[in-house]
């Protein structure tokens, strides 16, 4: 039997950074990745809400795709609006399956003759196996094995990386962008799993290093695990794959349907169609929602919902505390009945009834730079 | 007496009243854990088993149970914890002690570790 620790896992072009660093590593997803630094999870997270939070995203799936009717073609596997995607912009989407579950979700990027697709690590082989099923064989599809990304996130995140590369300044949250530093083609996004500004940046592994250091030796920017970035996504109610969305929630029930553009509802044409395009129409029996726990006890995945009567209606999908809350946070899917703010749900936490409620997400309000 | 001595859960004990046990978990185990947010302490006179679940401790990321290092009846908890968690993480082994037992059976204190038999077994688990 193969278990997680005879597995041999890979590792990202800053694995020597991050043990340099004092990094506690962690297998995840097949990498050898930090969960951690010495600083830890709660100092990390309160940095990069302050200032700016340097991460190491190298695991996940990069793949690029060009071809004729580029556009047109991906959109028969996501219902985001791919064909009004406009040059240098970004938008997030999903792969969705004939029974209208989600796939993987993913960001687009539009780099004028190519589409630059960011993927989930623990997804990147089925996605690739699932795209070039469902792409026409014209459209040429690349992995980018041996490229890094890192993300830099947080308040401080567009004046440290100006300080390198001046021209991110005048991007705004969505955009997308080639720029050359210092003779190295780097792909940048405004964007980020944060709800900070910040930006994701993609260049060749054997570059990453050197753009690690400079960042880090800048006084406002501090390396964070994927520890903090799970609490930060948490409190900026963004999903992650296989918690709160998978192949068994779709769209409309995970609180996803602004990702479907008017167009796309109007037209249909993506796996599971029929299913969301109905659920948009005439509601779900369940929806995913903030839940904000009384008290100071965390409610992590998987912890039944009740009402206030003890009938189960639902479970948590992702919980645990946040820091800039100050207190538990968690997301879950509640019968629609009790998806309103300020609905009264109890939690049953190691037997034991703990009191919580429904809240609008985010937790955190997101801080995405707009208008430049 | 007051010798404190380890469980292979890393948990401390430590005696600073003839037949009254203060329990709480090592300066490793903090360390493993990281950011101490949230620690449920056991009811006042509640009876605990040897390597029985007496409390839990959540970091950040995950919640872990406390196995009570020695049987008997708590008669107090550290109400400290409840406001500042932290206190775990600052000082394990001393102001963030959990709660204290009184023993039924203070043999059981036999079978825990020294510290310095507890050194070379964390050592051994690097």
């Amino acid at each position: 039997m193969v278990t997680d620790s005879d597995q041999i896992l890979l590792s990202t072009p800053l694995a020597a950074l991050h043990r340099e660093l004092g990094a506690r590593m962690v297998p995840f997803a097949g990498y050898s990745m930090p969960v951690q630094y010495p600083e830890g999870i709660l100092k990390e997270h309160l940095h990069c809400r302050s200032q700016a939070g340097l991460f190491d995203v190298s695991h996940m799936g990069q793949l690029v795709l060009r071809g004729p009717g580029l556009a047109a073609a991906l959109e028969r596997l996501v219902p985001g609006d791919i064909q009004a995607l406009a040059p240098g912009r970004q938008r997030y989407t999903l792969l969705t399956n004939e029974d209208g579950g989600i796939i993987d979700d993913l960001m687009v990027a539009n780099g004028g003759d190519y589409l630059a697709l960011v993927v989930n690590a623990a997804c990147t082989t089925k996605d690739v196996a699932h795209l070039r099923a469902g792409l026409p064989d014209e459209i040429e599809m690349t992995l980018l094995d041996g490229q890094a990304l890192l993300a830099l996130q947080g308040p401080a995140a567009a004046k440290a990386l100006g300080r390198l590369l001046p021209a991110v300044a005048e991007m705004r949250f969505m955009d997308y962008r080639v720029l050359s530093l210092e003779g190295v083609e780097v792909g940048i996004t405004r964007s980020g799993y944060t709800g900070e500004d910040g930006f994701e940046i993609s260049l060749p592994g054997q570059e990453a290093e050197n753009l690690a250091r400079r960042l880090l030796d800048m006084p406002d920017v501090a390396p964070v695990g994927l520890g903090a970035r799970d609490s930060l996504r948490l409190e900026a109610g963004l999903c992650l794959y296989g918690a709160d969305i998978d192949a068994t929630t779709t769209p409309v029930e995970a609180n996803l349907t602004w990702t479907i553009s008017k167009r796309r509802r109007a037209e249909g044409g993506f796996p599971g169609a029929e299913i969301i395009l109905r659920q948009i129409k005439e509601g779900t029996v369940r929806r995913r929602v903030g839940i904000r726990p009384a008290g100071r006890a965390p409610a992590r995945a998987h912890t039944e919902i009740t009402d206030a009567d003890g009938q189960s209606i639902g479970e948590i999908t992702s919980g645990g505390f946040g820091p800039s809350v100050g207190g538990p946070v968690a997301m879950g899917y509640v019968d629609t009945s009790h998806a309103e703010p300020g609905t009264p749900l109890r939690l049953m936490v190691r037997g034991k009834v703990h009191d919580a409620q429904v809240v609008a997400l985010p937790f955190v309000q997101h801080r995405y730079v707009t208008s430049s | 007496m007051s010798e404190t001595r380890y469980t292979r859960d890393h948990e401390w004990v430590r005696i600073e009243e003839e037949g009254i046990a203060t329990v709480g978990i090592s300066e490793y185990a903090q360390q493993q854990l990281g950011d101490v947010v949230f620690v449920e302490l056991p009811a006042i006179g509640k009876s605990i088993v040897q390597g029985g679940e007496a409390a839990v401790v959540e970091s950040v990321k995950a919640a872990s149970e406390v196995y009570a290092p020695v049987s008997g009846a708590v008669i107090e908890a550290n109400d400290a914890l409840t406001d500042t968690p932290a206190l775990v993480n600052e000082d394990a082994e001393g102001e963030g002690w959990f709660f204290r037992v009184e023993m039924s059976d203070p043999s059981e204190l036999d079978s825990l570790m020294d510290v310095d038999e507890y050194t070379d077994y964390i050592q051994g688990l690097e």
